[in-house]
């Protein structure tokens, strides 16, 4: 399945498969052929249906111009032929802030010519001007019994030039997710790119929806579903290379989605897949790569590491939420037997100052509910997510490591191939000989697209692990600041509350 | 002082000899290393109020003086009468057995030293209650409340899961948790002896009781106390007494009551101790909830320190900071959840005891409104066939009297049972909400500090 994948998807047959980086950059000479449009850059990496072009347009203006060495104007004719050059459907031109636009097209030129400022690029992402801010609201129910679904509507708030509007929203149901997730991933695991995963899904928790039942678990499975949605839209657009990409683009503006039906766990493609995993699971066993690049062998070991404390980080957090809910509880139950207590206490005051008791317990009782909600929507999700997108790095590895074995078995059947030829060069067989010489020919090619291959996607997993720490350090820093001033927070109204308490407890006489 | 005399268990332990005695053998996994396997030995010597109470380094839970005196708050004013001044100040557990050292200090002749300590086990406090309860003297008193069993169950049960879960942990993460459950078992030692100390201080300030012999004996007798195993027969008898009991309830709550103070009484008692056992047992759950959410910040921050450990980015630092975050949040957990025990439960529970106490007396004075209706029929029998009159009429005045006695000192127990009983509450409630505002200001100092250090970085 990952080589089905690895052949460019129909809409953009003008660009062949980026085999190596001179080539791309060598069509612009032949794209200036065709005639002026007026049109967003954005619409080249639209176009574009890998790598290369990227995180260009997500960089600071400034710095860009430094990096600069060929002035383009808006109206480069560079640019605008690309977009001529099979868009996506879904993107329709937008005219862009000029001072967004100019800065930039000139570097996406330059830097296409240069894989060294292509990197430097990347690493000057601050990320400042990443605006974009994608929410997941409105939960609907949709149709009855068990054909029903959720639709959620996706709002998208940009100010990037990406987009035709500023603001823009779109309903969209489970499976639509599942589905964008599917596509990203057949086009981008297989080159060495982390491609976010898509929440899990849920048979059990749907079928409560489903069913109909309006109770606190099905609500709280829908909040968990819609959060998760969110938080997985998010990370992916944040992925320089895939919020370019016209399936995220026609997901986040596009009314219309057909249906993805081969995400459903039961169907024919749902099967397949497992089949697929587990053939994958055999290979992983068997394959035995010589790592010359100790690189990668740290890197793989770190990120085993990582995935262990996580897990386990995670169970821990898992358990915290479970008993601050216990907490929530008892303290309500308390709360209430102690309002008994008062009523039935024949002293005044005391009865009183029980009664005030009883109702600061029972605040309090909602104070530990929602810090639990906090523990887990901040906390233990965020755990949740880097577990699985961990799993999605260790398959970028796994990924190399088949592209490895692929470019080996290539060059073994190529020296399986070149000692027949020899030998065919005693007998008198023209024919046979020659079959042997176009095939030899054919699998030289083949070994070194292997090798560009290997090569390519090890720059790729580089850059990609890089990008992938960084975002991770960020990420934990900003949630976890959250989470901790959640903490604060019940923490001071749990001092409102007790203050207000204490002189009820006082006036007891 | 607070020490421990370890037998090399617990993370080392303090001076003192741990030779002779029986040791506490705790149940612990498998994974024993020799060292814990060595059982263990607790010594807690507790001061009197005023003295300094320090804790070794292996103790987490601390002690200080003022928290010492407000364990001693369920029952206020005890204490202060230079005459009889009772504590104790020691207490050895050994296995399942706690040994209490009794200290009494008096001025009062009936003793023979002023100044003297005994021995005695929880079964002498038993004896002791059994007795006065018993003693027709006393039955218009409202008799202390028996302290109840020593119960080590709780702590015990979770060092077996301790152990078992050992391998699943870090060294670190182990030694924390070790370090909570000795906590807990300090907390029930503290608890027990505290509660056997209140019942001798209840008596020694009660006027009526504090002269009563047995309480004398109990005090100054410096051999064992032989009756401290109930033979057989008492066994039995205390048995069908407690039935006997019961069905005197059901007889008795229906009678008709002649005074209406008493009347009130009987209706609010019976009410408030149902309420109060249901909070007792609501607030017990509380207390387990935040014991639970200390153990889970352990092992986040243990596993956030194992993360550090393997980090070489900028994260390090900060997942450092949030591990030593964590670990002190939990401190502040674990206390959140003792004082609430102290403050809240402990109160709860020993007034759910005196009520029951309380209950006793009105069921003794029920039973002589009884027996006086009882030889008030008799009397009328007796004039009737004219036979046995003043054995009847002195029947009757017995009984009459005695109604009466109980009446009157019933009265004024139960009175200043319920003014006992409110200031102890207002008490107990003022400190719970100052210590819980206090934690939730350190709380709120630790994590702003963190956050501070975090958004600097």
């Amino acid at each position: 399945m990952a080589d089905t994948a690895r052949d460019p998807p129909p809409a953009h047959t003008d660009f062949q498969e980026l085999e190596d980086g001179e080539d791309l950059f060598l069509e612009p000479a032949v794209i200036q052929e065709s005639g002026p449009a007026s049109l967003p850059a954005e619409d080249i990496s639209a176009n574009s249906n890998g790598p290369k072009q990227d995180s260009l347009f997500d960089d600071d203006p400034e710095d860009l111009f430094a990096e600069a060495t060929e002035e383009v104007s808006l109206d480069s004719p560079e640019r605008e032929v690309l977009l001529s050059d099979g868009p996506s459907p879904a993107i329709t031109p937008i005219t862009p802030p000029t001072s967004v636009i100019t800065p930039r097209i000139g570097l996406a030129h330059d830097d296409m010519f240069t894989h060294s400022s292509f990197d430097e690029i990347e690493e000057e992402e601050g990320g400042d001007s990443f605006d974009m801010h994608i929410s997941v609201s409105d939960p609907e129910k949709v149709g009855d019994g068990m054909n029903a679904y959720m639709a959620y509507k996706v709002t998208t708030k940009t100010s990037m030039s990406l987009f035709k509007t500023d603001e823009f929203s779109v309903k969209r149901r489970f499976s639509d997710f599942l589905g964008l997730h599917s596509k990203l991933a057949s086009k981008y695991l297989h080159i060495g790119y982390i491609v976010p995963p898509a929440p899990e899904k849920s048979i059990v928790g749907m079928t409560k929806v489903k069913v109909g039942k309006e109770d606190q678990s099905s609500n709280e499975f829908v909040e968990k579903r819609r959060s998760a949605l969110e938080r997985y839209l998010m990370r992916t657009v944040k992925h320089p290379i895939l919020l370019k990409d016209p399936d995220v683009l026609q997901f986040l503006e596009s009314s219309e989605l057909p249906r993805a039906v081969s995400t459903q766990a039961l169907s024919s493609a749902g099967l397949l897949r497992m089949v697929n995993k587990a053939a994958d699971a055999v290979n992983k066993m068997t394959i035995k790569m010589n790592e010359s690049d100790a690189w990668f062998e740290e890197k793989q070991q770190h990120f085993e590491n990582l995935d262990v404390q996580l897990r386990k980080l995670h169970a821990s957090v898992e358990s915290l939420v479970c008993h601050r809910k216990e907490l929530s509880v008892n303290t309500a139950q308390f709360a209430k037997s102690a309002a008994m207590l008062g009523n039935s206490e024949d002293h005044t005051a005391l009865s009183r100052a029980l009664s005030q008791l009883a109702e600061v317990e029972e605040k309090i009782d909602q104070l530990h509910q929602d810090q639990a909600n906090a523990d887990f929507y901040l906390f233990s999700e965020l755990l949740g997510d880097y577990v699985r997108l961990i799993t999605a790095v260790k398959g970028v590895f796994d990924h190399r490591m088949k592209t490895w074995q692929k470019w080996q078995d290539s060059q073994l059947l190529l020296q399986k191939k070149r000692e027949a030829e020899a030998k065919l060069q005693f007998t008198n067989k023209p024919d046979k000989l020659q079959q042997a010489k176009d095939e030899i020919k054919e699998l030289e090619g083949k070994v070194q697209q292997g090798e560009r291959d290997f090569e390519q996607i090890s720059k790729t997993i580089r850059k990609e692990v890089s990008r992938f720490e960084k975002e991770r350090v960020k990420d934990f820093k900003m949630i976890i600041i959250k989470y901790l001033e959640s903490l604060v927070q019940t923490q001071q109204q749990l001092i409102k509350y007790w203050d207000a308490f204490l002189p009820e407890a006082k006036a007891i006489s | 002082m607070f020490h421990e005399v370890g037998g090399g268990g617990g993370g080392g332990g303090g001076g003192g000899g741990g030779g002779g005695v029986t040791d506490l053998t705790v149940r612990q996994g498998a994974n024993q290393s020799a060292e814990e396997g060595a059982s263990w030995l607790y010594t807690f010597i507790i001061g009197v109020v005023g003295l300094f109470v320090d804790l070794p380094p292996t103790m987490t839970s601390s002690i200080d003086e003022s928290s010492k005196e407000k364990m001693r708050s369920v029952s206020v004013d005890l204490n202060h009468d230079a005459s009889l001044l009772i504590d104790i100040p020691d207490a050895l557990c050994e296995r399942d057995k706690v040994k209490f050292t009794v200290h009494t200090k008096t001025t009062l002749s009936s003793f023979q030293k002023p100044e003297f300590s005994v021995p005695r086990q929880h079964e002498d406090f038993i004896w002791l209650h059994d007795t006065l309860v018993e003693t027709e003297d006393y039955a218009g008193l409202i008799i202390p409340p028996a302290p109840p069993k020593p119960d080590f169950e709780s702590p015990r049960e979770k060092m077996h899961k301790l152990g078992e879960g050992e391998a699943t942990m870090t060294k670190d993460e182990y030694t924390k948790m070790k370090q909570e459950l000795e906590a807990e078992y300090l907390a029930v030692f503290k608890k027990t002896v505290q509660v056997h100390e209140v019942f001798l201080q209840r008596l020694s300030s009660h006027p009526t009781l504090s002269k009563d012999r047995n309480f004398q004996i109990f005090l100054e007798y410096d051999q064992d106390l032989s009756v401290r195993r109930k033979n057989a027969k008492e066994m039995f008898g205390g048995f069908f007494k407690n039935m006997v009991k019961s069905a005197d309830e059901v007889l008795i709550s229906g009678i008709k009551e002649v005074d209406d103070f008493f009347e009130q009484e009987k209706t609010f008692l019976l009410d408030y101790y149902s309420k109060i056992k249901d909070s007792t047992a609501k607030a017990e759950k509380m207390t387990r909830a935040h014991k639970n959410i200390a153990d889970d910040y352990i092992h986040v921050s243990a596993t956030l320190n194992s993360l550090s450990a393997d980090d070489s980015t900028a994260n390090k630092k900060h997942l450092e900071k949030l591990a030593d975050l964590f670990e002190k949040l939990r401190k502040v957990e674990g206390r959140v959840a003792s004082d609430q025990e102290l403050k809240l439960t402990e109160l709860l529970r020993y007034y759910m005891r005196d009520i029951q106490a309380a209950k006793d007396l009105l069921y003794r004075r029920a039973r002589a409104l009884a027996d006086y209706e009882n030889s008030n029929k008799a009397l009328d029998k007796a004039r009737l066939k004219s036979k046995d009159i003043p054995q009847a009429e002195e029947h009757q005045q017995h009984c009459l009297q005695k109604f009466d006695k109980l009446s009157e000192s019933g009265k004024k127990e139960l009175t200043s049972f319920k003014g006992r009983r409110v200031v102890a509450f207002r008490k107990n409630l003022i400190e719970m909400a100052e210590l819980e505002i206090k934690h939730a200001k350190n709380n709120v100092t630790l994590l702003q500090g963190c956050i501070d250090q975090l958004k600097n970085n």
